[in-house]
C-alpha cells in the first residue's frame, strides 16, 4: 500500500512537470496551431537563466535568485519566443508542418549556441536551502522540491485560467481561435494577439525551465528530453483547452508511474505510447475536444 | 478553416487556362521528360558504378556507401513526405527495425558453433533469447528487415489514419514513436545490447575488414538503390501516384469521390518505413555497428532535412540531397568540429522557409523560366504545345 501510494506521488511529480512543461505548449500550439520545436530550448534558456542570475547574485543570495528567476526567465524565454514569431513563424502559418522543421532549425543553432557559451558540460544550480530535504505524508517520503514544482504548476496553471478566461487579453485569444476572420472582423488586431499569445506561451516554457534546474544538472540539451512528451500531452488533452492539458498530465504522469511498478521504465514508455494510439482512435480530438462543425 | 483551393488555382493572366484534362497529361512538378530522364539515369549510374569505385579511396568509397544507404532512406521519405503529405519523423525506428534485424543475424552468424554471440559477453546473460532463435535463417532475417518496419508501419499507420489524426498530430505520433523505441533497446539490453547496440564482423561471407568485400558491398547498395528508386518512380508516376498526390491536397474530396484515403497513406507510410527497413539493413555492414544513437529523434529528424534540402517533391532530388548532405557533414564537421550544427539548423530554416521545393525547386524554376523564353517566341509556339500535349 505503501509503495502504491508513493508511486502515486511520483506519478504526480512527473505529471506536474509534464503540465509546467506543456502548458506552453498549448498555447502556441494548441491555440496558434504552430508546433513549436524550439519550445524544449525556451526551457534550457529558463534553467540557464536561473544558473546566470545565481552566479550574478552570488552564494550569499541563492533564495533570492532562485525566486528572481521565475519572472526573468519568464521574460527572457517570452522575447525569445516573440522574436521566433516575428521573424519565422509570422510566415509560415499556413503551412503547419515547416513550421515543424523550421523550428527544429532553430531547435539546433539554440542548443549549439548554449555549448558554445555555457560550455558543453553541466552546470550545477544551487538549491535554495528550502527545498533540501524532504517530509512525510500519509506514511511516504515526500521530497520538497517535488511539492515546490507541484505548487508551482497549480500555480501557472491557474494564473494562465485566469488569463485565458477572465482577462480581456484571454478573450481575444480565445476570439482569434475559434474564428480568425470574424475576429479579425470584430476589429481585434490578430496579430498583436498572435504575438502576445506566442510571448506568453513561451515565457511559460522559461518558467519551466526554472522548476526543472531542481531537478538536475543543467545541460544543452535539457529541453529535448522533455519536448516530445510534451507534445504527447497536448495531443492526448485535446488543443488548446487548459482542463485537458491538466487531465492529460496527471493521467500521463500517473500511467507513467505505475505501470513502471509493475514492469519497468522503458516497457513503460511503450505501453503508454500505445495507449494513447488507443485513446485517440477512441477521442481523436483528445480529451477535451472542441466543438467543430468542420471536417478536420 | 480550409483555404478554397480554387482561387489558389486560378488561372495564370494573359494565357489561356489548360483545361482540366489538358492539365492532367501534363507531367507534374519534379517530373521530367522520358528521354531527359533515362540520359540522367545512365549518366549518374556509369558515375556510381565506374567512375567512383575507380577515382575515390577505399574510405571514401565506404562513405559514399553510407550516404547511398541513407539515399534510400530519403526516396522513401520524398514519397510519404513530398507526395503523400505526411511528415515522418520516426523514420528512424524503421530504419533500426531492419538494422537490428539485420545485426541480429549477421552477429549470430559470426558466432562459431557453441559459442555466445558477442552481445552477450558484454550483459553477462548465459542463454541466448528466445527472440533471438528464428533469426539464425537468413531468410528469415531478410524478410524481417522488410516486413517488420512495413507491418508496423501499416499497423500504426491504419489507427493513426483511421481516427483521421493527420498533419502535425501524425508527426508527433511517429516522433514519440522513435523515441519510445530507442528507450526500449536501451532497456532492454539483454535482448538488444543496450547503448552499446550490436556490431557486426561479415555479410553474408564478405569480410566487412576487407577492402575488396568492402567494394563488392558498394556495388550491392548502388544496385538496391537503383532498384528501390524504380520502384517508388514507378509507383508515383502509377494511377496509384496521382490518388496519393491528391490526398495530400485534398483528402475530404478524395473521401467523397469514394476513394479510402486511409488505404492510399497506409501504403505510402508502409512502402516508405519498408524502405527505411532496407537501408537500416544495409546501414549495419557499412558502419559495422547499429546502435540507439543512430536512431532517435534526432538522426530521424535529420533525415527529412535531406530531403528538404534535395526538394521533397522529387525523388531524384532525395537522392542528391541526401548524399549532399551528409557529404557536408563530413566535410564540414572536419574542419569546424562545432560548426556543423550552426550549418544544420540553417538549412533546416533557410530551406524550409524560403525554398521548400529544394534543389530540385531550383532545377524546374530554372526550366520553366527556359520554357517561358521559348513560348515568347512565336513560331516556338506551336511546338510547346505539341510536347504538352
Amino acid at each position: 500500500m505503501e509503495q502504491l501510494l508513493s508511486q502515486v506521488f511520483v506519478g504526480l511529480s512527473i505529471g506536474s512537470i509534464l503540465l509546467l512543461v506543456a502548458l506552453g505548449l498549448t498555447f502556441t500550439f494548441g491555440q496558434m496551431g504552430v508546433i513549436n520545436m524550439a519550445h524544449g530550448e525556451f526551457i534550457m534558456a529558463g534553467a540557464y537563466t536561473t544558473y546566470v542570475v545565481q552566479q550574478a547574485l552570488g552564494d550569499g543570495a541563492v533564495s533570492t535568485a532562485f525566486l528572481l528567476s521565475l519572472p526573468v526567465a519568464l521574460v527572457v524565454a517570452g522575447t525569445m519566443g516573440l522574436a521566433l514569431e516575428v521573424l519565422l513563424i509570422r510566415r509560415l502559418y499556413d503551412r503547419p508542418l515547416d513550421t515543424l522543421l523550421v523550428t527544429w532549425g532553430v531547435a539546433l543553432v539554440l542548443q549549439q549556441a548554449a555549448r558554445d557559451i555555457f560550455g558543453a558540460q553541466n552546470v550545477e544550480v544551487k538549491s535554495p536551502s528550502w527545498l533540501n530535504g524532504g517530509t512525510e505524508l500519509l506514511g511516504v517520503g515526500v521530497a520538497y522540491n517535488r511539492l515546490f514544482i507541484m505548487g508551482l504548476a497549480v500555480v501557472t496553471t491557474a494564473g494562465a485560467w485566469y488569463v485565458v478566461s477572465r482577462m480581456k487579453q484571454g478573450r481575444r485569444m480565445r476570439a482569434v481561435m475559434q474564428n480568425r476572420q470574424l475576429a479579425a472582423a470584430s476589429g481585434i488586431g490578430t496579430t498583436s494577439v498572435d504575438r502576445r499569445t506566442f510571448f506568453l506561451g513561451s515565457g511559460l516554457a522559461g518558467v519551466a525551465g526554472v522548476a526543472i534546474t531542481q531537478l538536475g544538472s543543467v545541460g544543452p540539451t535539457l529541453g529535448q528530453s522533455y519536448i516530445v512528451d510534451a507534445f504527447l500531452v497536448v495531443i492526448a488533452g485535446g488543443l488548446g483547452k487548459l482542463r485537458g492539458a491538466v487531465i492529460a498530465a496527471v493521467v500521463l504522469g500517473l500511467c507513467n508511474s505505475l505501470i513502471e511498478y509493475w514492469t519497468e521504465a522503458s516497457l513503460a514508455k511503450v505501453i503508454v505510447f500505445v495507449l494513447i494510439v488507443a485513446f485517440l482512435q477512441v477521442r481523436p480530438q483528445g480529451i477535451v475536444a472542441q466543438q467543430t462543425r468542420g471536417l478536420a | 478553416m480550409t483555404t478554397d483551393p480554387t482561387t489558389a488555382a486560378g488561372a495564370s493572366e494573359g494565357a489561356p487556362a489548360p483545361t482540366p484534362a489538358e492539365r492532367l497529361r501534363r507531367p507534374l512538378v519534379g517530373e521530367r521528360s522520358d528521354a531527359a530522364a533515362r540520359v540522367s539515369f545512365v549518366l549518374v549510374a556509369f558515375l556510381l558504378i565506374v567512375v567512383a569505385p575507380a577515382s575515390l579511396s577505399a574510405f571514401r568509397l565506404d562513405l559514399l556507401a553510407k550516404y547511398l544507404v541513407f539515399a534510400i532512406v530519403a526516396v522513401g521519405i520524398a514519397l510519404a513526405w513530398g507526395r503523400g503529405g505526411m511528415l515522418v519523423l520516426g523514420q528512424g525506428l524503421f530504419f533500426g527495425l531492419g538494422g537490428y534485424a539485420m545485426a541480429m543475424h549477421l552477429q549470430l552468424a559470426d558466432t562459431p558453433d557453441g559459442q555466445q554471440p558477442m552481445f552477450m559477453s558484454l550483459t553477462g546473460a548465459t542463454d541466448l533469447p528466445g527472440l533471438w532463435e528464428p533469426f539464425r535463417s537468413p531468410v528469415f532475417a531478410l524478410g524481417m528487415v522488410v516486413l517488420l518496419p512495413m507491418a508496423v508501419a501499416a499497423l500504426l499507420g491504419l489507427l493513426i489514419f483511421r481516427s483521421r489524426v493527420r498533419g502535425p498530430y501524425f508527426a508527433i505520433l511517429t516522433q514519440a514513436l522513435a523515441a519510445a523505441f530507442v528507450i526500449l533497446l536501451v532497456g532492454q539490453q539483454n535482448y538488444t545490447g543496450g547503448t552499446n547496440g550490436l556490431t557486426v564482423m561479415t555479410f553474408f561471407g564478405l569480410d566487412l575488414a576487407d577492402e575488396g568485400d568492402k567494394r563488392t558491398l558498394y556495388f550491392v547498395i548502388v544496385g538496391i538503390l537503383a532498384a528501390v528508386f524504380l520502384l517508388a518512380r514507378q509507383l508515383v508516376r502509377s494511377r496509384y501516384g496521382r490518388l496519393l498526390v491528391a490526398v495530400r491536397d485534398g483528402e475530404d474530396r478524395v473521401r467523397f469521390l469514394g476513394y479510402s484515403p486511409t488505404t492510399v497513406k497506409v501504403v505510402a507510410f508502409s512502402v516508405a518505413a519498408g524502405f527505411a527497413g532496407i537501408a537500416g539493413a544495409l546501414f549495419v555492414p557499412v558502419v559495422g555497428i547499429i546502435s540507439p544513437t543512430s536512431l532517435g529523434v534526432v538522426p530521424s529528424i535529420e533525415m527529412l532535412i535531406w530531403v528538404a534540402v534535395g526538394g521533397r517533391l522529387s525523388l531524384v532530388g532525395a537522392i542528391a540531397g541526401a548524399v549532399l548532405v551528409n557529404w557536408a557533414k563530413t566535410e564540414f564537421s572536419e574542419a569546424v568540429p562545432t560548426g556543423w550544427l550552426y550549418l544544420q539548423g540553417a538549412l533546416f530554416i533557410l530551406v524550409v522557409a524560403f525554398a521548400p521545393r529544394g534543389l530540385a525547386g531550383a532545377f524546374d524554376w530554372l526550366r520553366e523560366q527556359r520554357e517561358r523564353l521559348r513560348e515568347r517566341r512565336p513560331s516556338a509556339k506551336r511546338t510547346t504545345a505539341e510536347e504538352g500535349a
